[in-house]
């Protein structure tokens, strides 16, 4: 039966994690994702949770004994946020390559310096190209919901890769809204329980794992884990299925909201594409055909099916809430762009990059109203002076 | 020669899911000098056994009984350690061409 | 038709805006509403003024954003005034909640307005006789919930009631929910 709630991001994330009961939990605390490290830790000292909870010295620490944990066969979670994440970031290849399960929850937030310590994308966007699954959640209900699929997607054993599920730093995590969360019972069952492919602890049957790959075996060891990743988005859309029969919430690789007929579209990922949807009803109120991508699994990407979903619009904007500085475009303007490139299809819209709502500017319905206004006016012109810009900063 | 694998065979996650696979890889092969032992000038006090680094001084009863030429490289620190007054190891060069 | 309500408070950090949003939203959720409660500033800095934003409706949203056109402002410290344009984007119609000694015709002479709905109360004064301490955020939740009737009264005292008996003692959480009926009750308006 499902229950109505009242949480904030972290609460619902916390939640999650109670329900997914991992049995080891290593993290350090980290601004925006303190609250959720702290409750967790609450409900093991108050007995609720069986998890041996690990407070840990560093991010770095935490990641290392998520690897350890998850390799001698048990399910390991951590959560962290910006520098935290950073930190780890020796840690991230390896805990994809030796193919652990861990599930992380990354709670959006800027990278230093200036300092700051509100939502951009920075951090897991730079983490990309680790060999983690990622998926982006646009609210506490789908935080909550991407956590628990997260856990069963890592712990697949045709997948077998850790998952970062990411939120918006205080947007979401430290704002209170409705959702339904499932029963403990059901979460329990939905996961089973995880089997490692090699346990370390298994003593009968010894293995040796992150051993030294010279040259000669190196690259084919890059391959099955490129491969894993690549051939993991079945699996997720399976998982969704399932999880939407014992939730009734539908999941999907990427959210196409009104795109069908659509002229102008917005691409965007997490709580900013709340917003554009509402602006995408005002607008379609107005005749105006704006539609919205929210990108759900931004790794593996789903580069065949974003083509698919986007090559008959007339002109795209690919928001973004980090600068790949000095790159031709942001991370998911990049991707869309080679996706093109590779496509079959002749038919490609214009498409222009915007960096928006860095360390927490606010995007309103107005920014989002001016994005679609500049995609209407770059198709009359029908072509692009600029393809990349900075929505908000000022002169 | 070694015949190497391909992506799709080696075991998922770096794993070597074989104990003691190392046996499998003869070492041997590394050697330019090999260490020869005289049974008649050993006394057994197993210096070079406690010092191989490679576990190929083989012994039976406490008494060294030779050396397993697929594992020794060649290093000689089994002829360096055996004592001066006993000199019962001593390194030969290998033959360049076999 | 959308019957959204948003609610802009203004306060300074430690006056506890943050927990009032938080608490109302989780109280509207409650009765099975739509509801958000967004603080601007995660870590608020004690005395800097500061914003935080409710969201009411009986339908879904997902507005993930600030308030920029609210339908009700809240002041739960007039002083910010002097920093902040507590009116900005306000429509003809919105209310104006502020705690406040004064009567609503001299606050709107005061803040120069030119339209807008006033309402006072002085939840300041009602916490320090129920509180014993100047804490105006449990009386503004109550006198809020009065001129923006989302739920009822007995729905925001349960609510308040079982989250702040687990960090208070029962005389404190008395004393707050005498602080909300008060604020329910003394609220006037234009």
């Amino acid at each position: 039966m499902a229950r109505l709630a009242a949480l904030t991001g972290n609460n619902a994330a916390a939640e999650a994690i109670r329900q997914i009961k991992p049995d080891v939990f290593a993290a350090y605390p980290i601004t925006p994702q303190t609250e959720m490290a702290e409750e967790v830790a609450q409900y093991v000292a108050d007995g609720i949770l069986e998890t041996e909870y690990i407070p840990v010295e560093s991010e770095h620490s935490s990641m290392s004994a998520c690897i350890g944990a998850s390799l001698a066969g048990v399910r390991a979670m951590t959560a962290t946020a910006s520098c935290g994440l950073a930190y780890m970031w020796e840690l991230l290849p390896i805990a994809a390559s030796m193919r652990t399960s861990i599930v992380m929850a990354v709670v959006n937030r800027a990278f230093n310096a200036p300092l700051n310590i509100h939502c951009s994308h920075d951090d897991s966007m730079g983490a990309r190209d680790a060999g983690w699954i990622q998926l982006y959640s646009e609210n506490a209900q789908e935080m909550y919901d991407n956590l628990i699929q997260a856990v069963k997607i890592a712990e697949d054993e045709k997948i077998r890769l850790p998952v970062m599920v990411c939120m918006d730093g205080f947007i979401i995590s430290h704002a209170v809204e409705r959702l339904l969360l499932l029963a403990d019972e059901e979460v329990k069952n939905f996961l089973g329980e995880f089997k490692s492919a090699h346990p370390l602890l298994e003593v009968n049957n010894p293995v040796t794992l992150g051993a030294c790959a010279l040259p000669d075996y190196y690259t084919e060891h890059k391959k099955q884990h490129s491969e894993a990743l690549r051939h993991s988005l079945g699996k997720i859309m399976e998982v969704a299925d399932e999880y939407a029969r014992l939730s009734g919430r539908s999941y999907s690789l990427f959210e196409s909201y009104q795109l069908a007929d659509a002229e102008y579209g917005i691409v965007i990922l997490n709580s900013a594409a709340g917003v554009t949807r509402t602006v995408v009803d005002k607008l379609r109120k107005e005749g105006i055909k704006a539609g919205l991508l929210k990108i759900r699994v931004y790794r593996p990407f789903p580069a065949t099916q974003i083509v698919q979903a986007l090559k008959n619009l007339k002109a795209i904007a690919v928001l973004e809430r980090t600068d790949s500085f000095g790159g031709v475009g942001s991370p998911v303007f990049t991707d869309i762009s080679a996706a093109f490139m590779e496509a079959p299809t002749k038919e490609r819209p214009l498409m222009i990059n915007y960096i928006y709502g860095l360390g927490g500017r606010d995007v309103g319905l107005e920014d989002i109203e001016k994005v679609y206004a500049s995609l209407q006016v770059i198709n009359q012109r029908g072509k692009i002076e600029k393809s990349f810009a900075y929505l908000q900063a000022r002169e | 020669m070694r015949k190497l694998q391909g992506w799709k065979d080696i075991p998922t996650g770096t794993a070597i899911v074989k104990a003691g696979s190392s046996v499998e890889y003869l070492t041997g092969g590394w050697r330019d000098a090999r260490p020869e032992h005289d049974k008649g000038k050993c006394t057994n006090c197993l210096l070079c056994w406690v010092y191989c680094p490679e576990g190929a001084i083989t012994v039976k009863d406490d008494q060294v009984t030779g050396i397993n030429y697929d594992y020794c490289k060649g290093c000689g620190i089994c002829a360096t350690e055996c004592p001066p007054k006993v000199k019962a190891i001593t390194m030969v060069e290998e033959p360049k061409l076999m | 038709m959308s019957d959204l309500i948003e609610i802009r408070w203004h306060s300074r950090g430690g006056q506890g805006a943050m927990l009032a949003v938080r608490t109302l939203a989780r109280a509207v959720i409650k009765d099975n509403k739509y509801a958000q409660g967004l603080p601007e500033f995660g870590p608020e800095r004690m005395g800097a003024p500061i914003k935080a934003y409710n969201r009411f409706s009986t339908q879904p949203f997902s507005l993930y954003c600030g308030i920029v056109n609210p339908h009700v402002v809240v002041l739960l410290d007039p002083s910010v005034t002097k920093l902040v344009d507590v009116t900005e984007g306000i429509y003809a119609d919105s209310k104006l909640l502020v705690n406040i000694e004064l009567s609503t015709q001299e606050v709107r002479e005061k803040l120069k307005l030119k339209n807008g709905i006033v309402y006072v109360v002085n939840a300041t004064k009602i916490a320090q006789e129920t509180l014993g301490r100047p804490m105006p955020n449990t009386p503004m939740m109550g006198a809020l919930i009065k001129i923006v009737p989302v739920i009822s009264l007995e729905v925001l005292l349960d609510e308040v009631a079982r989250e702040f008996k687990e960090k208070f003692t029962p005389r404190v959480v008395e004393a707050n929910l005498a602080a909300i009926k008060r604020g329910y009750e003394e609220v006037s308006g234009e």
